[in-house]
C-alpha cells in the first residue's frame, strides 16, 4: 500500500535541513546518511550522499531523475557474486 | 474489415471483446470508449458502420496510448530505471523479477526456462 498523500513524502529531516545549510550556502559537501528511506527531493538534485547499505557509505549522485525515489533504492545491500561451488566463483570469493 | 491503431479486430466478436485485441486496451478502457464514442458495447464488429469505427479511432487517438506508443513508453520507463541505478532497475539488467519476489524457487517467467546445474543437490520435495 502506498503512503498516504496527506502526510507527503517522507523526508528524513536531518538530512533535509543539512541539504538546505549547502544550498543557502552554495556549498556541495558529501553528506553522510543511514535514512535510507528517505524520499529524495528536487533540492537534493546535483549534490552526493553517501547512503549506508548495512556494512559501508555508497556515495549516490543524485541526479534529475531520481526525485522521488528512495535513497535506499542507489544503495544496494547485496552483492551477488555468482553461485557457490563454481570454479569462477570461487577465485573472486578469496578477496 | 475494422483496422484500428494498425491492428485487425476479429469480425465474429462483440466490438467491446474485440478492442481488448489492441495492446494497451482491456475491457474496462474498450467500454469506456464505446461509451464515448456512443456505440452500443454489444454488437458485432462486421455489424459497425464506417462512421461508428471513425468514431472509435477518434476517441482513441485523442485519449488513449496505444499500441507501439505505449511500448515505447514502458520501455523507456524500464530504461530509467536502468540509467539511474536504482534497485529495481538492477533486478530488470539481470532479468529478475524486480519487486521483491521470492527467487529461490519459482520466478520463471522472469528467469525463463530452467537451467539445469552440474552438481547441483536435489532439494527434498522439489522437482
Amino acid at each position: 500500500m502506498p503512503r498516504s498523500v496527506k502526510k507527503g513524502p517522507y523526508i528524513d529531516a536531518k538530512l533535509e535541513k543539512r541539504i538546505k545549510d549547502l544550498n543557502a550556502s552554495n556549498q556541495k559537501k558529501i553528506i553522510k546518511t543511514w535514512a535510507r528511506a528517505c524520499t529524495i527531493s528536487p533540492e537534493f538534485v546535483g549534490h552526493t550522499i553517501a547512503v549506508h547499505n548495512g556494512n559501508k557509505m555508497i556515495p549516490v549522485y543524485i541526479s534529475e531523475n531520481m526525485v522521488g525515489h528512495k535513497l535506499g533504492e542507489f544503495s544496494p545491500t547485496r552483492i551477488f557474486r555468482g553461485h557457490p561451488g563454481t570454479k569462477a566463483e570461487k577465485a573472486t570469493r578469496v578477496r | 474489415m475494422a483496422r484500428i491503431a494498425g491492428i485487425d479486430l476479429p469480425k465474429q466478436k462483440k466490438v467491446y471483446i474485440g478492442l481488448t485485441y489492441i495492446y494497451g486496451i482491456g475491457q474496462h478502457t474498450a467500454v469506456e470508449i464505446l461509451k464515448k464514442a456512443n456505440i452500443d458495447a454489444d454488437k458485432k464488429i462486421a455489424d459497425l458502420t464506417e462512421e461508428e469505427v471513425a468514431a472509435i479511432r477518434s476517441v482513441m487517438t485523442s485519449e488513449y496510448k496505444v499500441e507501439g506508443a505505449l511500448r515505447s513508453e514502458v520501455q523507456q520507463n524500464i530504461k530509467r530505471l536502468m540509467d539511474i541505478g536504482a534497485y529495481r532497475g538492477l533486478r530488470h539488467r539481470r532479468g529478475l523479477p524486480a519487486r521483491g519476489q521470492r527467487t529461490k524457487t519459482n520466478a520463471r517467467t522472469r528467469k525463463g526456462k530452467r537451467r539445469t546445474v552440474a552438481g547441483k543437490k536435489k532439494t527434498p520435495g522439489l522437482k
